[in-house]
Parts: structure tokens; sequence; C-alpha cells
């Protein structure tokens, strides 16, 4: 006869209710961590997409996403030329406000040479950019469809391919165009003042200006080396993928990393404090009733069973319910919520942990209770 | 019961209780003694706050005396105010049965397991002991509230359970502390006649705590409580 069972059976409303809610408490547990995760990812997603080794930027920089790097378009020749170097693109980014179907459509827009290393990692619908003008692949987060129409500055684009979860580090979702249509973007997009010095090539700027070169280096080839010979050249800085993507993590999206970080940490106290206190209160309201199955003989071996099977029942049901809600629920954040298997392991042995522990307080209180306290009326 | 066996279940030796300390100080049991021997059922009076729950708990080993010894069927539990044994859980799922004035069913088992609980706790397989607890349900005249929960029971069911379940495994000692306080004169007297059956039958000491002076006729011997001192007052009508 499982004891623990029984008396869940008995009041079995009110435990169901007890683990949606602690259920509820660790989706959002989840969620959180889900969404620390995602902040994490989406920040890497547009510095990992192009698959390179090295960024060349503007000097004394650290470009192009921490910080504004302007550098002349030939440098990608040059950087080309490079030994070690087996390719090298030059990329432009640039925060657009568009419209689309009535609602403003914040984009992210990325330039690229269509032959070179810079573009969209995966297609997930349609076909990469065939034409040199005014076609374009953007992201599904965007809301934008196959066959869509927008306006970008001066022209429209239509949109043939799509991709999946390219956002940059402030969820804006991605698009890539042409390196040439983004620079007349740029031009077209810049003020009046820098327009007219523009146009003039006067100023020390040309229209045939990027953001950052990238390149990728033979498989054996030393980034750090390569990064230290572009850095000579002293109009430029160089900084290897290993180095972009501790800046992107470590101060872009560090402060907002911190924060969901804390925040997390602080909702995992809640929830252990709480599932403690449930634990504890279901043990407490039936000390009458362990005392009296002390009086009519069970040994310690059956209470303990009873208390510690109750309260992993209620951490694994409530913990099920949190993961199935999460997971069914995740893909209408509006930002990215990635919940890795391991993560998702971790929260559950927490709870697991827990849940033991706070069974330990109860079973504590158990063993000490006098059979005696059974005869009270 | 004329003639006693020489070893009495029960022997209870100038056992003493108080609570409290100074002002406050309630001496609950003044150097009480008491032999119950096998096939004997006894009868506890007294007037309320007498110590007459007290006297009983201490024979159940569930509250500590402040000195005094006793013996329970032959084995030596208590010596100078000090128990021999760690804890008596499995003295009384043996030897003990207790009725409780309050029922004390647990709440969250149907009268059947209730009573299949403590047998199981004592090694019986699950059919066995649902077998045995469905007979004495019967035996008790509860046996169609079998599958009730205890709060879905009357007084009368409910106490009769709590009887089922003091005698499922057949213990020495039945203790029973106003077992009819909560039935009809008519279901008293058979509860009565139960537990003398059960004296007999299981060669057992029963210990019952009454009020009831329709029922004093069927017990052996009467012991009186005043104020914590124990007196016989006589012979029963057997
Ligand atoms: N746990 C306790 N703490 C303090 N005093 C108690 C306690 N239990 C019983 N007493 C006191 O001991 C005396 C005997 O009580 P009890 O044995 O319950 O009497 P009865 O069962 O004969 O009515 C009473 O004066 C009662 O107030
Ligand atoms: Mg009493």
């Amino acid at each position: 006869m499982n004891l623990a069972y029984r008396d869940i059976r008995h009041g079995l409303g009110r435990f169901l209710l007890t683990c949606a809610g602690l259920g509820l408490l660790l989706g959002v547990v989840l969620a959180m961590i889900g969404i620390y995760r995602g902040l994490v990812v989406d920040a890497l997603t547009i510095a990992r997409a192009p698959a390179v080794d090295l960024w060349v930027v503007e000097a004394n920089t650290r470009g192009p996403f921490a910080e504004a790097s302007r550098i002349p378009g030939d440098i990608r020749e040059a950087v080309a030329r490079i030994a070690d170097v087996t390719a090298a693109g030059s990329i432009t980014y640039q925060t657009v406000e568009t419209e689309h179907g009535g609602d403003k459509l914040r984009l992210y827009v990325i330039g690229y040479e269509l032959t070179r290393p810079g573009g969209p990692p995966q297609i997930a619908e349609g076909r990469q950019i065939a034409r040199n003008h005014y076609e374009m692949v953007a992201d599904k987060s965007s809301g934008l469809t196959l066959g869509d129409r927008i306006r970008l500055g001066r022209h429209v684009f239509t949109v043939v391919g799509l991709t999946r979860d390219q956002v940059n580090s402030g969820g804006d979702p991605a698009v890539y165009i042409t390196l040439p249509d983004a620079q007349k973007l740029q031009f077209d997009l810049a003020p009046p003042a820098a327009r007219v010095q523009l146009a003039r090539g006067t100023g020390g700027s040309s229209r045939d200006t990027v953001n950052a070169v990238v390149a990728r280096l033979h498989a054996n080839a030393s980034p750090d080396a390569v990064a230290e010979t572009v850095h000579r050249w002293k109009h430029l800085s160089a900084i290897t993928q290993e180095a972009q993507e501790l800046i992107l993590t470590r101060s872009l999206v560090d402060r907002a990393r911190r924060q969901i970080g804390l925040f997390t940490s602080l909702l995992l106290v809640v929830s252990a404090v709480i599932i403690a206190l449930i634990v504890y209160t279901m043990t407490m309201e039936k000390l009458k009733q362990i005392a009296t199955l002390k009086l009519i003989g069970a040994p310690d071996r059956t209470i303990i069973g009873m208390i510690v099977q109750q309260a992993l029942a209620l951490g694994f049901i409530g913990f099920t319910i949190g993961a199935t809600l999460i997971f069914n629920i995740k893909d209408y954040f509006p930002r990215r919520v990635v919940l890795e298997p391991d993560n998702v392991m971790v929260l559950g042995l927490i709870v697991f942990a827990v849940c033991l522990l706070s069974s330990g307080l109860g079973v504590r209180a158990a063993l000490r209770v006098d059979p005696a306290t059974a005869l009270g009326g | 019961m004329a003639d006693t066996p020489e070893r009495p279940l029960v022997l209870v030796d100038r056992i003493s209780k108080h609570f409290g300390e100074g002002e406050t100080r309630v001496d609950a049991l003044r150097e009480v003694s008491l032999a119950v021997y096998p096939g004997q059922v006894v009868a506890l009076l007294g007037p309320s706050g007498s110590g007459k729950t007290t006297l009983l708990n201490v024979i159940g080993c569930i509250l500590d005396p402040s000195s005094g010894s006793m013996e329970l069927d032959g084995e030596k539990v208590l010596e100078d105010g000090h128990w021999l044994r760690p804890n008596h859980r499995q003295l009384r799922l043996d030897k003990i049965g207790f009725i409780f004035q309050f029922h004390n069913l647990i709440p969250f088992l149907d009268a059947t397991d209730n009573v299949a609980l403590v047998l199981q706790l004592a090694g019986a397989d699950a059919m066995a002991a649902r077998t045995r607890a469905l007979e004495l349900l019967d035996y008790l005249e509860v046996g169609h509230r079998r599958n009730a929960m205890p709060a879905k029971l009357s007084g009368g069911e409910a106490q009769r359970v709590a009887i089922a379940r003091a005698l499922a495994n057949k213990p020495r000692i039945i203790l029973a502390d106003e077992p009819t306080a909560a039935l009809d004169s008519k279901r008293a007297g058979i509860v009565m006649d139960l537990l003398r059956k059960v004296a007999v039958e299981q060669n057992a000491a029963i210990i019952a705590v009454t009020h009831d002076e329709k029922i004093f006729d069927r017990f052996d011997r009467i012991f009186s409580l005043r104020d914590g001192r124990l007196e016989l007052e006589g012979a029963g009508a057997n």
C-alpha cells in the first residue's frame, strides 16, 4: 500500500493545483533561462553568419558591432592578397526603419558581395540573391514572406529568400542585400550635409565605404598572426572571430546578459524557497497522521518514504508541466528563447535536489513528532 | 477467571507521572501499581482529569512516566522511569492494540485499508491483509462500509473500524480509552462482548476506560482512579 500515492489521490485536486502552480513558476524559470541563452545566441548570430576567422575594421575600433567602423572598400583586395587568407569580402551593416503592411519595421540590413563571404548562412525558403540589384534575403522573424516587395531608401526590393533566426543583438531581423545596393542605401539615408561631402568625394570619404572586411583563413593558419600583419598597416584593426565573439557577449550584451542572469538566479532561489515551503507545509499538515502512523507501529522508513515520494512527485509533475508549457509557447516570444537539453536537465536536477533537501526538512519534523500528539482531539 | 496464571501481561509497578514543575505541577499518576493477567478484562473508572488516559498512554509506551517500572508480556520495558527500548513501534505493532477516545483513522485510507495497513506493517502481503481486514470489518458489523473514507463514517462506524484495526494483529494487550463513548448502549454491549471474546480467544489482557455503568457487568475487575491514585473497586460480575 503506497501511502504517498493514497494521500495524493485523497486530495488530488489540491495536489494537482499545487503542481500546476509550481509548474507555472518553473516554466517562468525555464523561460528566463531560454531568454538568457537566446540573448547570447542572438548576439553571436550575425557575427557567426559569415563563418569567417578575421574581421578587419577601422583603426582603434572594436567594430563593426560594438563600435562604428568605416573603411575603404578596396581594403578587401589588399586583405585577400595576404598569405593564409583564402577568401575575403566587404560587408556593411545598417539599421533601417521602413514600413510593411502599414506597420513600422526595423531591419538590420547587411550588404555583402555576392560571391564572397558575408552572405546569409542558410536559406530556409526560396533562394540566394542572384541579381546585382533590388533583391533581398530576409529573416522570417521580420514577418516578410517570399515575393514581398519592400521599400528601402529610394528603391523597392523583392524578397527572394528567407532565413531563420538571423537577428542582431537588439533583436532586429536581418535582411541581406548586395553590397552596391547597401552602399547606395547608406548614401541615400545619410544626412544631407554628409551626402554632399560624399558626392564630392571630399573630406576623406568616398562612396566606396564598408563597415568591415571579413576573411577566411587556411585551416592551419594562426588568426592572431594574420591579425598582427593587418594591424601593422596602421590605419586598420583586425579582430579574430574569437575576440569578436568575446566583444559581443562581454561588452555589447553584457549588461542585458547580467541583468537577465541575475534575475534568473533570483527566480531560481525563489522557486527553491517555494518548493521547500510547499513540501514542508505538506508534511506539517500531516503531522497528526504521521503521529497516528507511529502510534499504530509504522516504522520510520514508511514515514520517510511517504514524505520523500510526495516531494519528488510534486517536483516531477511540476517540472513536467513547466517544461511542456514553455516548449509549447517558446516560439511565440518576440525574441528567441533557446532551450538546450542540457539547460533543461540542469534545472530538472536542481528541482530534484531542492525537493529532496526540503523533504529532508519535513522528514526531520516528522521523525521528531511524538506519537502522543495523535491522541489530542 | 478464578485461577489466574502466574505471569501478568501487564505489570505496572509504582508508576508516577507529573506534568510541569513548581506551581503548575500536576501529579497525574501517583505510585500506581497494577497487574492484569491473560484473559482478563479490566475497567478503569474515575472522574475527568483523574489520570485514566495518562495511565493508558504510559502502559502503551506513548507517554514517558516520571518514575516506576513496567513489564509487558514478560518483557521489562521500563526500569526506574527509563525506557529500555529506543522506540516502541515494533512492540506496539506486535503486542498492543489501541482503541483511542477519538478514532484516529488515517483520513486518506478507506475503512478496509485502515485495517489492512497495520496487517501489512506487520508483514502480511497485500491480498492476505485485505482478506483479513474484510473479515474483521464484517465481524464488527461495518463490512458494508468497507470502501468508505473515514470522513464519511458515522462516529460509531469509525469507532468500530478503529477497533477492527486494534484487533488486526491479534495483540495480547488491548488498551481502550472510552471505546464505547460514541456508541449506543446496544452497540456498546456488542463491542464489550467482542472484547471479552477476544480476551478469551487470544488469551489477551484488556484495559478499558469507561463511564458506562451499563457495561460494568462485563468486566472481571474494576479499578478506580482518583487524583492519580489507583484503588481496586472490586470484581465485576464475572
Ligand atoms: N500533556 C499534558 N500536559 C499537562 N497536563 C496534562 C497533560 N495531559 C494530562 N494532563 C493533566 O493530567 C491530569 C490527568 O489527565 P488525564 O489522564 O487526561 O485524565 P482523564 O483521562 O482521567 O480525564 C489532568 O489534570 C490533566 O490536566
Ligand atoms: Mg481521558
